[in-house]
This record gives structure tokens, sequence and C-alpha cells, in this order.
């Protein structure tokens, strides 16, 4: 194991990066802010890649830890840890912030500086989420990452982008205070601690866990997002640039689901049981529902947000099994939908910086234009409709033969969403790239170039390598999860 | 004649005798000065401020020290909240310096000489051990700031402010003068570690104690400026000249928590049943009041106002949960809570004011949310600097502003009060809405105009020192946490 402070040099170095390519300031030195992100980006990537080799499957527990004081007063400390489970998104995130980077290029004129510093700085802090092992620690990061996706939404966005920047804030902040309150009474009852790892442990009235559960499920629920609390995301995400949506969609989206495996599942594993009813239903809700208003989107960002949202449910509803089969598949979903979910507003980017349209109707016979565009764009459609041999299948499918156990009804319904989703996915790619060439901008449209090809390839390879050998994914979060299970299993009423 | 005349203890009070001397003598050397060398005034009026912080720092014991017949204390508490006083006040007094060179009428001696009076005041707001004691203070500063709004003679705006202000205030001292001679009545002393010792007793009347005691939370709620007593607020800080509403809106509050730490709990603990109820009151209506108005404000200081109702009551929150049913486990966490977050927020109202007057030009005031549009493009730097107060203010971290509601929230919690901590982090949601309206006109609307700012350099250093600090802190708490935490340990 290494000696070094991998997990704090995954935080802060992005986060130091970001404040360099600020300080280049004004839009003179467009490239230079460009170059000192990318090498930022991948700097913060390199370092990840340790954790991967370094990790040690066969422990479920806390690895790479990191404890010190940080607010004596509150007994508050900055404690960082990755096990099977967070250690994939840390890798994730840095790997999804060099896309992010790399994808806004050309694109982003305006801003420069301050555009790649938010998105660094973003990255930073949620790899600070999901390291956290102090309840505060993980509030303030997750609190904080508000910010930098409010101002990309607000400054770089379409239209409506201030709607959409403050309906995203504040629909969060409304879940967040909720938990901040909620940790803070858990502070009380263990008295005086803010770990998480020892409140694992703590007992707790199932009357007090029911409200607990409620006020996380609040704030994961809005973040993660399940519905009812899912409609700021459409508006996030159509308004966002295409950084923001890949970000939103890849490692955002994910901070809710995690939440629920690191608080809600192993500090009330009670409760957890006895709502598991009330989750398993929001997320078939989700799964089906949600399928369905994705059909009758016109807006190309906006059917894969609601995609994402039905993704998502699949998602929750693995964790709620309470199988191992249920949670490993909700987890190589998550992973899954980062990259394909980011190669699919990646790709509704690719056409709109040459259309600038979202709507479907603007498209048609674009695969006559862009071949090899259509090629990558059908790959990332297919693992989004969850194909086999694309990394979109095993997660779903995994997490329909842990339904299949659980509840027959429940996987029937879960499988639905299998036709839904190769409708919308396959309907909407049927009208874009097919068809005749529909109108003088798709005549005029170049297929993609270099970096959008490299970005795509990039992408590709990962979705393949996923959905056609998963097993080194699953191997790493194997002991993880059955640590959890095996919590979450033991009641804490005493 | 003078058998029995006692030289008092001088020692604990040096910083006040100090400043009292130097306003004096400022006041005098100012009318030798020419209008256009005032800078001397004003390099004065800050040697006076730094010389106190000296003398403080010089005589703190960390003993409990009474003087003046026990009408004076000096106490860690109070040794801690002055040396924030001249702090806000040195900050106070650069910021407005350019302000103040711009606009005539307020260039004069009296500005800097008032100000000092009425930090005077608040010195001895802060240490005060008897009731007399703690309505001279009172009355030397809101005499000196009734004077200090009305400053710039020609605005109508600022005058009619000044007369609301001072009918008002003289109401409000009105009434807590009423209360007081209730309590006087009661208890037959004006002393407040006496009063506190014959409630003690026993044999107290109640009804007229609970009387007294209404009168006087009305008085010290007026004084914070929460609902109902709140009128003033909006109309004083919209009138008054920026750099009075940047005094105004900072130094004052480190005094008024001061008086109710001394009133309620130095003086009425045994009663903290009856003003804790009182204030909880007092709390959820200004979080609510304060935070819903300010969302309707198009002008920045009005915005502002609200949004100190909103926090003032937020910080009443600390002081309502230092005695769960009798029992004062939870008062010093409760306390040093209270206290951390009047430090934390007049941090960051000096430095939000203080933008408004780093904006502000000769003939414009920049006072409108609208002058802030398209901040980012005109000067990234310093949109930075207002976006980390903004974020500050609506308690988002890493600022100072998530630290002080979070201490608050966990007192809160920790006596049991979960469905008030819920109301305000409800309110507190509402309250990021307008917070969140600065920053979206300075980043995502484009300016209105590009005019150069026209502060001079110190006061630029200075702004983006305090909104740096405003991170700094919020990254590392601890030091002024436990500070305040040791300083009410001493004290209590």
């Amino acid at each position: 194991m290494s000696t070094y402070p991998l997990l704090s040099l995954a935080i802060w170095i992005p986060i130091f990066a970001g404040l360099v390519v600020l300080a280049t300031g004004g839009d003179r030195n467009a490239s230079l802010a460009r170059v000192l992100a990318l090498a930022g980006a991948v700097a913060a990537f390199l370092v990840t890649i340790p954790l991967w080799t370094g990790f040690d499957t066969a422990n479920g527990g806390m690895q790479f830890v990191e404890l010190g004081a940080w607010i004596p007063r509150f007994n508050i400390n900055y404690h960082l840890g990755v096990d099977g489970i967070s250690m994939l998104f840390v890798i994730l995130n840095a790997f999804v912030t060099i896309i992010v980077v790399a994808a806004g290029w050309e694109v982003i004129q305006t801003k420069v500086s301050q555009y790649n510093a938010a998105f660094l700085i973003m990255s930073g802090l949620m790899n600070g989420i999901f390291t956290s092992l102090d309840g505060i620690l993980f509030y303030v990061f997750f609190e904080a990452s508000l910010i930098p996706l409010y101002l990309i939404i607000g400054v770089w966005g379409g239209p409506k982008r201030v709607y959409a920047a403050f309906k995203f804030f504040l629909y969060t902040l409304f879940g967040s205070l909720l938990f901040l309150i909620a940790l803070m009474y858990l502070f009380i009852q263990s008295g005086g601690s803010f770990s998480i790892l020892e409140w694992h442990k703590l007992p707790i009235a199932l009357g007090a866990q029911v409200w607990l559960f409620l006020a996380f499920l609040v704030a994961f629920a809005v973040k993660v997002p399940m519905w009812p609390v899912h409609t700021w995301l459409p508006d996030a995400h159509v308004e966002a640039p295409t950084g923001g949506s890949i970000v939103l969609a890849a490692i955002a989206l994910k901070l809710g689901a995690y939440g629920f495996l690191r608080f809600s599942l192993p500090i009330l594993p009670d409760a957890s049981h006895e709502l598991s009813g009330l989750v398993i239903a929001l997320s078939l809700i989700a799964v089906v529902y949600i399928g369905f208003v994705a059909l009758v989107q016109e807006d190309m960002k906006k059917l894969v947000a609601y995609s994402s949202i039905a993704h998502m449910g699949f998602v929750t509803l693995g964790f709620f099994m309470f199988s191992p089969m249920g949670v490993e598949g909700a987890l190589v979903q998550m992973v899954s939908h980062g990259f394909v979910s980011g190669a699919m507003f990646f790709c509704i980017g690719v056409m709109y910086d040459r259309v600038h349209s979202r709507q479907i109707a603007d498209y048609g016979g674009v695969v006559n234009k862009m071949p090899k565009f259509a090629a990558l764009f059908m790959l990332f459609t297919m693992a989004n409709a969850g194909l086999p041999a694309t990394s979109g299948f095993v997660g779903e499918f995994m997490v329909i033969l842990g339904a299949v156990k659980f509840n027959f009804w429940v996987a029937f319904a879960a499988a639905s969403s299998m036709v839904i989703g190769a409708a919308y996915s396959l309907w909407m790619y049927k009208r874009v790239i097919f068809g005749d060439v529909a109108n003088h901008h798709v005549e005029e449209l170049s297929d993609i170039n270099l970096r959008e090809f490299a970005i795509l390839g990039i992408l590709a390879i990962a979705t393949l390598w996923m959905g056609l050998y998963p097993q080194p994914f699953t191997e790493v979060m194997h002991a993880s999860v059955n640590d959890l299970l095996r919590h979450v299993a033991i009641s804490k009423i005493q | 004649m003078f058998d029995n005349f006692v030289v008092p203890n001088l020692l604990p009070a040096a910083p006040e005798i100090f400043l009292a001397v130097m306003a004096l003598a400022i006041l005098m050397i100012d009318l030798l000065v020419k209008d256009s060398r005032r800078t001397v005034t004003f390099v004065l009026t800050q040697l006076a401020l730094i010389g106190c912080a000296v003398i403080q720092f010089a005589t703190s014991t960390g003993e409990i020290t009474y003087t003046f017949s026990n009408m004076f204390v000096d106490d860690l508490m109070s040794d801690l909240l002055k040396l924030f006083l001249y702090a806000t006040l040195i900050i106070v007094m650069f910021y407005s310096r350019g302000y103040v060179i711009d606009r005539e009428s307020m260039n004069k001696g009296e500005y800097y000489v008032l100000a000092l009076f009425a930090t005077l005041g608040m010195m001895v707001m802060i240490s005060a051990n008897h009731f007399l004691t703690i309505y001279i203070g009172l009355e030397l500063l809101s005499l000196s700031l009734y004077a200090m709004v009305a400053m710039n003679r020609d605005s109508v705006k600022s005058t009619e402010a000044a007369m609301k202000y001072f009918v008002l205030g003289a109401l409000a001292s009105g009434l807590l003068l009423y209360g007081m001679s209730m309590i006087y009545g009661a208890t037959g002393t004006l002393e407040i570690t006496g009063i506190a010792e014959r409630l003690y007793g026993g044999g107290v009347n109640k009804s007229v104690m609970v009387f007294g005691l209404v009168f006087l939370v009305a008085g010290l709620a007026f004084k914070l400026g929460v609902v109902p007593f709140h009128m003033w607020i909006p109309d004083v800080y919209h009138g008054a000249p920026t750099s009075v509403t940047l005094l105004i809106g900072s130094a004052p509050k480190l005094a008024a928590f001061a008086i109710v730490m001394r009133l309620l709990v130095n003086g009425l603990i045994t009663m903290a049943a009856d003003w804790q109820n009182m204030l909880i009151i007092l709390s959820v209506l200004s979080m609510a009041i304060g935070n819903l108005a300010a969302i309707a404000q198009t002008n920045l200081k009005r915005m502002l106002a609200y949004s100190a109702i909103s926090h003032m009551g937020f910080m009443l929150l600390g002081i309502v949960t230092g005695v769960v049913s009798g029992d004062a486990r939870y008062a010093l966490n409760a306390y040093s809570s209270a206290m951390f977050y009047v430090i934390a927020y007049v941090l960051m109202s000096a430095g939000t004011f203080g933008m408004i007057l780093l904006m502000a030009r000769s003939g414009f005031e920049a006072e409108e949310i609208d002058d802030f549009k398209g901040l980012n493009k005109r000067s990234p730097w310093f949109a930075g600097i207002m976006l980390m107060l903004m974020f500050s203010m609506a308690g988002v971290p890493f600022f100072i502003g998530f630290f002080a509601k979070f201490s608050v929230l966990q007192a809160v919690v920790a006596a049991g009060h979960i469905w008030l901590a819920i109301v305000a982090v409800l309110f507190s949601l509402i309250g990021t809405f307008y917070y969140l309206r600065v920053v979206k006109v300075m980043y995502f609307d484009a300016p209105a105009d590009d005019t150069p700012f026209a502060a001079p350099l110190d006061m630029r250093i200075l702004i983006s020192a305090n909104g740096l600090a405003v991170a700094f802190l919020g990254i590392f708490p601890q030091v002024i946490m436990s500070l305040c935490a040791y300083a009410l340990l001493r004290s209590l």
C-alpha cells in the first residue's frame, strides 16, 4: 500500500489546479487555461490509478485511510477512506473530468478559465464526497459542490439557464438541509461523534430510525433523483452546457445513490427494511413511468435526462432488495451509466455544436454526413437501451436477476424497462440518424474531428470493456458489498 | 468629607478611558486640520482604535474583575468582544474613507469622532454590570449613530431615516428603562449580579418581574432588530449613507449580543424559561419575515437589512437553547455558538457593505442589486469576493457562514428542539434564494456600465482580505469557535 495521501491528492490536486487555471485570468490566455486544465485533470486522474492497483479486493473495510483532527471543538475529523463501493467512483470522477475538459476545448470560447476551473474544483469536491468518512466533512463537500454547478449552468447554459440554475440549487439544498439536521441528531445520539463508521455501530430505536431515514431519503432522493422529486433534472440538463450535463449525469447523480449505501442502509438497517417497500415502489415508478415520459420527448437532451432518471431507478431498486446480486448490479449500473450517459450527452453536444438545436425534429439522415459519428452514437444508444455486450446490460441484468429472487412482479416491472428503454433510445436514434437528409443544416454537417473521435473512442472502449468483462469491477466491490449486507441484516434495535 | 472616597480600580476600564480621551483630543485636533488634510484625523482615529486593542490586550487578566462599585465588569467575554469590536471599527473606517472623501457634507472630523464615541458606547455596553451603565452605553451609541445617519444633510432620505431612527430608538430606550424600573422595584437593586443573587434567594414578586422582563426583552429586541421590533432596520439601512449603514450593520450587533448576555443570562438566568419562550417567538418571526421580505427587495441595502433581521433571529436560537427545563448543562455550548454566529455575521456584513462602498463613487451609490450586473465581466476578482460573501451569508460551506449556522443548529438539536432546527433550515433555504439572486446578477447578466472602480488601493486589499477571511475561517473555524467557548467558560 502506498504511503502517499492518495485520497487527499485526489481531492486537492483538481481544486488547486482549478485555482491555478482561474489565475490565468481573461480570455486572452484561453489556450493556456485549457492546457493547464487538461494537465490538472490528467494529474488528478493519475493519482487515482494507485487506488485501483493497490486495492486489496479481499478487504471489505476502508482502505487508504487518512485521519486528522479538523474541528476538535465538535469532534469533526478530516477522515478519508475508500472501500470497494466508493473507490470506483473516485476513479470514474477523475476520468470524467478529463473528458469534460476535452469536451469544452473548442466549444467554450468565453470565460474559458472560469469554465475549466469550475469543473476542476467540482471534481475535487466530488472526490471529497466519495471519500469522506466524517459526516460533516461529507456534508461540506456535498453542499459546496452545488456552487460550481450552479455557476456552470447559469453562466454557460441555454436560454432558460437562470431558472434551471435556481431550481437545481434550491431543490438540492432543500434535501441536504434536512440531512444536516439528521447528522446533528446522530452526533448527539452517539455522544459526540461525526464518524460515519461509528454511526454504523450505533444502536437507534426504530422510531428515530424511521425519521432519520426519511430525512436521508429526502436528501438523497432529490440528488438521485427519484420520482417525484426529479423535476429539476431535465431542466438542469437541457440548459447546462455539454460538459455540465456530462458531469451531472455521470457523477452528480451517483452522489445520492452513494449516500444510500454509505448512510441509509448501514446506519438505519431496520428502517431500511421497514421502508424498503416505499423506495422500491418509487424506483419502479421511475423505471416504468419515467421511461414512458422519455418516449414522448421532442428534445434529445430531455430524453436522455429522463432515461437517466429511469436508469437511476434501477440503482435504487437494486439497493433495497438487500441481495448481493441487486447491490452489485446497481453499482455496476452506476458506473456504466457514468460512461454511457456521459457519452450520450457528449454525442448530443456534438450535434448541437454544429446545428444549434436539440430538437429531434430538426434532424434526420445524419448518417449520410457523419458516418463515423453515427457508428459510435449507435453503440452508446444500444448501451443506453441495455443491449448485451455493452455495460448497460450487465447492471440491469444483475438487478433484474436479483429482483426475480425478491419478487416476481417487481422483476417483471423492472424487466419491462428493457423494452421501453430500447423503444425510446432506438426510436430517437432512428429519427435523428437515419432517413433522408432532413434540411440544409444537416446537409452542412461535418463528421467528428480527432478530438471528438478520441473522446467517444475512449468511452466506447470503457463501455464495451464493462459489457464484455465486468469481472474486475465486481471483484473490487464484492467484499465491501458483502460486508455491507451482513451489516444491514443485523438489527440495531435494542 | 472625602473620608470614604475610594479611588476605583481604573485598570479594567483602561481602554474606555483611553478612547474617551483620544476621541476628545481628536475632536480638538481636527479643528486645526484643513478639509483637504482630513487624512490626519483618519490616521489618528485608526491609531486610537489600535491603541485600544493594545491596552485591552495588555490589561487583560482573564479573571472577572468588577470596578466602579460593581457597575463595570471586565471578563474574557468582554475582552474578546471588544477586540473584535476594534477590528470591525478599523475595517469600517478603512472602507468608509473613500466614500466619505467623495461626499463633501460627510467629510468632517465629526464623522470620525462620532464613530469613536459610538465605539465607546459599545464598549461600555459590553462591560456593563449595572442597568445604568447599560443605559449610558446604549445612549452614547445611539445618539452618535442618529447624528451619523443624518450627516449627509442634503439628503432627504437620510434625514428621514435619522428621524425615524431617533423616534423609534427613543421609544425602545423608554421600554428598556421601564422594564429596568420594574425589575428594580421587584429586586431593589440595579446591579446585574445583585439581581441574580436576589432571584436565587427567592421571595421576589414574580408577576412584577415578568412584567419588567417583557419590557426588557422588547427593548433588547428593538436594539437587535428582530421582528416585531424591526421596522426601523430597513428604513435606516436604506436611508443612511452606506458608510454609516456599514457601521450600524456590523459592530453594534456585537454590543447587542453582549447586553443580551449581561441582562438575560447574567442577570435573569433563573427566569430563563420565561424569556426563552419569548425569544423563540421573536426568533421564528424574524427568520420568517426577514427572509420572505428580503426576496421582494430590489435595493441591496434594504435586502441586507432584512437579511440582518433574519440573521439576528437565527442567532437568538443559540441563546434560547441554553437552559433546557431548568438544566443549564448546554448553556456554554449554546451561548458560545451564538457568540460565534455574531462574530461571523459581523465579518460577513462588513464585507458585503464594503463591496457596496467599493462599487460606489461620487454621485453613484451602487446600492441597487442591478448595479452589480455583470460584475464578473468588470472584475472577476471582486465578483469572486462578493460570491464568497453571498454564499457565506446563505450558509453554504466552505464559508464561515456555514459553520455559524452549524454551531447554532447543533445547539438547538442538542437541546432537543428539533422542530425549531427544521423551521430554521427551511427559512434559511428561502433566504438562499435572494443571495443566489445577487450571484446571478453578477455572473449571469451582462454589465450595465463599465466604469472602473474608484476605490483606493488600501480598501481593495482590505476587502479582498475580508472576503478571503470568510473562506479561510470557513475552512478553519476551530480557533474562533474555541476562543468563544473559552471566553464564555471563564466569564459565566
